[in-house]
Parts: structure tokens; sequence; C-alpha cells
């Protein structure tokens, strides 16, 4: 892994992949490639590289900001700088390079792990931690190896995803404070008991102690409904490879949609409590979160859909009406 | 500061909607569950949610639903109310396995009762491939259906979608 061991004046490592390399200051990640650099504040980097890393690259594009992010190709990622910002390519300033998935992630998860100081949790919202700038100051490294949760059938089934309790270490989040945490009543005849089952989900997400971080909840073959707490800003801009949509189960989103390729608005969307709505496979998106909140993710995970909307084969849109 | 969460039901629901700046709403297809199910007939399974043969059903749960059958797991939200889901083990295949999506039974299921579950506002419950499955809500309550498209749902995104 080229990357220096040596630190600078701040305490912190510097890092490359291919031709992109990483610095940090006290307030910032100086990112630069053959022919431009960039900055971003170090707690929207530190965010967003915690989702790339924590989701193996996601669906799709994640845009660190307007200009940096990397695109899955499953197996391997596109690094990208103005790849998908429409002033960059139209002066052909854009640079990409793409690395086998693993050499990439061991190249963010290290880098994570040094520019994360203590008291720093990149999934938390901003009220609930404390500050990633500054001199470096210990590391936070619990809080950045969190395990993505994924059920196999359903969360809290024999052998799957258990329930969050106090017990385990899963409070009730303080925004979420008044959620009923009642369970089903689930009466199972002898020989039934792994079948006949439920659970708070609501109350289980109450008890997440991360934000704009999605755990697959159930399974349905393909559909994965996944359910996350969304509390400030999505701290990447999502670009979606596949038709995603979205319940709002609790409170409040507001998401800012634009054209996938050119970052061009395309339209505001609002989400109160039942509503749904689909997100395009041609579109990048960004929510915003007023008050912590509980969002379904609902996800087809074929992998085979890429490849079919890549090639126009399948509609953006998922309904024609 | 403490702060209420709010979460919709069949009698007080808001919704939002899409603003657009240079698109097509429909794009979207964006719905309310309430909304859908204070229109729907009990049991009526109205898709919400659509992605390619999957989708999300917003079905109104009043009284006491026929008993279904899927070839696969089916998974069910409770948004508004509580429902009663009573299970039993099918004693014969009725569904054949690549017969996707809920299939209505006639009358009741033949096989060994499993038990039953009482789920309330927020709470998800498993409806397993080879159980028959009822619902009885003696209240209006709105359930959210993870499944795949089949026999019973009902496409209407004219009428439920912002256009
Ligand atoms: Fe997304």
């Amino acid at each position: 892994m080229p990357q220096t061991n040596a630190s600078n004046e701040y305490g912190y490592r510097s890092f490359s992949v291919g031709g992109f390399s990483f610095e940090r200051d006290e307030y910032f990640a100086h990112i630069k490639w053959p022919g431009g650099s960039h900055t971003m504040p170090m707690d929207a980097f530190l965010r967003a590289l915690m989702r790339d890393i924590s989701w193996s690259f996601f669906y799709g594009i994640v845009n660190f900001d307007q200009v940096f992010g990397t695109t899955n190709h499953y197996g391997n990622v596109d690094v990208f700088a103005g790849l998908y910002n429409a002033g960059y390519r139209a002066q052909n300033k854009h640079h990409v390079e793409n690395f086998k998935t693993e050499e990439v992630r061991a190249v963010f998860e290290a880098m994570l792990d040094d520019w994360t100081n203590e008291g720093f949790d990149p999934f938390a919202a901003p009220e609930e931690t404390g500050t990633p700038f500054g001199p470096k100051r210990g590391g936070n490294r619990a809080a950045i190896t969190r395990k993505r949760l994924v059920a196999n059938r359903m969360t809290g089934m024999k052998g799957d995803i258990p329930l969050r309790t106090d017990a385990a270490g899963n409070p009730v989040n303080r925004q979420f404070a008044d959620v009923s945490q009642d369970e089903p009543e689930v009466h199972a005849e002898p020989g039934f008991e792994n079948e006949v089952h439920a659970f708070n989900f609501f109350g289980y997400v109450s008890r997440s102690d991360v934000t704009w971080n999605p755990s697959v909840c159930s399974a349905v073959k393909y559909s994965q409904v996944c359910a996350t707490t969304e509390e400030f800003i999505l701290p990447i801009i999502h670009g979606n490879d596949r038709v995603e949509w979205f319940v709002q189960l609790s409170d409040e989103i507001h998401w800012d949609i634009q054209d996938r390729e050119s970052g061009a608005p395309r339209a505001r969307v609002v989400m109160k409590p039942g509503d749904v709505a689909a997100m395009p496979a041609d579109i990048r998106h960004q929510g915003y979160s007023p008050k912590r909140s509980m969002l379904l993710v609902w996800e087809n995970n074929d992998a085979t859909l890429p490849d079919l909307y890549a090639k126009k084969k399948l509609k953006p849109n998922p309904v024609d009406f | 500061m403490r702060r209420e969460t709010r979460f919709g039901s069949l009698e007080h629901y808001e919704k939002g909607g899409v603003e657009v700046i240079n698109d097509d709403p429909r794009n979207y297809a964006f719905s309310n569950i309430f909304e859908v199910a204070s229109k729907s007939e009990p049991y009526e399974k109205v898709a919400v949610g659509k992605n390619l043969k999957y989708v999300l059903e917003a079905i109104r749960a009043e009284g006491t639903s026929p008993w279904y059958a899927a070839s696969h797991d089916e998974a069910a939200i409770v948004m508004d109310g509580e429902i009663e889901i009573r299970l039993v083990k099918l004693e014969d295949k009725l569904v054949a396995e690549d017969h996707e999506g809920t299939t209505m039974l006639e009358g009741n299921p033949k096989g060994k009762k499993m038990g039953y579950i009482v789920a309330r506002r927020g709470h998800m419950a498993l409806l397993p491939k080879g159980a028959a499955y009822q619902f009885h809500a003696s209240k209006p309550g709105v359930i959210l259906l993870q499944t795949i498209r089949g026999d019973l749902t009902a496409e209407r995104w004219k009428d439920i979608c912002q256009k």
C-alpha cells in the first residue's frame, strides 16, 4: 500500500492510491491528482469516507461532494474527481482511475483510522459527537469499525441479526425517547417457535446509534427492506445505479435531487410520515433531516441491474402512468 | 430538548410532495400509504412501491381477511392500528414454487396451527414461506407488505401518485 508512515506537523499520515494523494491538516482534507486538487472540510470528508467504506462503496456512485467520489463496479471501484460535474467535464478537467475494490478499501480504511480523532464518531449526528478538527488526538476505532447489519430473513429471528436492547448496549436515541418500546404478542405453537416471528421494528430503529446507515431488516429474494435513522445531512450525494425507494416512517426529510451525470438540479422531494417516493436510476440525491427521523430504504439487490440500466434496457423511472 | 416523534395514521397524515425544478413528478411515483389505505377496500393490496417484480403494498386492514399463502417469505409492517395475524402450516403445497406474489386461498387452510401474532404500529411480522396466514383487525389499520407482484396486486399509480 503506497503511503507514508511519517506524520506531518499536525500528527497525521498522508495516503495515496494510484495518482490520488490525500493529506489532512487541522481543518481540511487536501486531495490531489495529476492535473488538479480539491479541498474538503474534515467533518464532511470523514462522514462521507465512513459511509463509503462501511457500505463497501454502496450501490453506484458515492459523491463525497460535487467533485470527489467513488463509483462501485462490484469488484472494482472508480475513484474520480470532477467526473460528475458539468463544469469540470466541459473543460475536460475530470480525472478517474480504476482500482481493485480491496486496494481502495485498504487505503481508505487506513486513512479513516488515522484521521479520526478521539471523541469523533463519523456515524453520529453532529449534536451527539465531538469535533474532528485540530491536531491528531488519539483515535476512535470502535466507532469506525461497526459492522453493517444485513438480515438474512428478518431481524430478531434465531441465527439472524439480533434485536437491540438496553442490556446489549443499544439505548433508545435521545430524539426517539417517546417511541413505544412494546413488543408484539407472539404466540407460537410448540415446534413453530422459529417461524412465528415478529418484533418492534420502530423500536429497533429508535435504538440505532448511527445516522444515514441503512441496515437490512427483512428480505424477500432480492428485495431488501432497510431501516435507517437520519439526522442532519446525508454526508454523501448518492448517485443511483438502479431505482431505490424511500418510505418515510417518522418525521420529515427534504431531498435535493440532481441529474446523476451533471449535477443539474431536477427536483426537491419533501417526505412526511407515510410518504413513499422512488429515486429514479438516473439521479443523485442528498437528504436533510431536521429532527432524527426513521426512513425505510427499499433496495433491489439484484446484481444484474446496474448493467441493464447503464445499457438503457431498463427505464430509469420505476412505473409509467 | 425533547422533541416529539411524528408518525402518520389513517386519522391523521400530512403529505409532502415533489417540487419540480426540471423534471416530471411522475418519475418519483410519490404517494402516501395512509391516503392510499384510506381510499381502499378492506384487504385490497395496492402497490405503492415497485422495483421490477418486487412490490410494497399498502393494505387497509379491516375485519377478517381471506387466507393467503406465498411460495416465498413476505414481511408485514403495521403502520397503524392493531392487527392479529393467524398462521397455519400448510399440509399440501397449494402454491407452486415458481408462482410469486400473494395467493388467496379458498376457505380455511388444512394444516397445523402455527400460532398467532398481535402486532401494533411499528411492529414487523414474518409471513413465512409454506404458511397460510390471515389478518384480523377489529378497527381499521394499515399494513405495508413487502412481497412480489402477484395476482392480487392492484396497480393504480395514476390515482395514487402526484402528477
Ligand atoms: Fe440513496
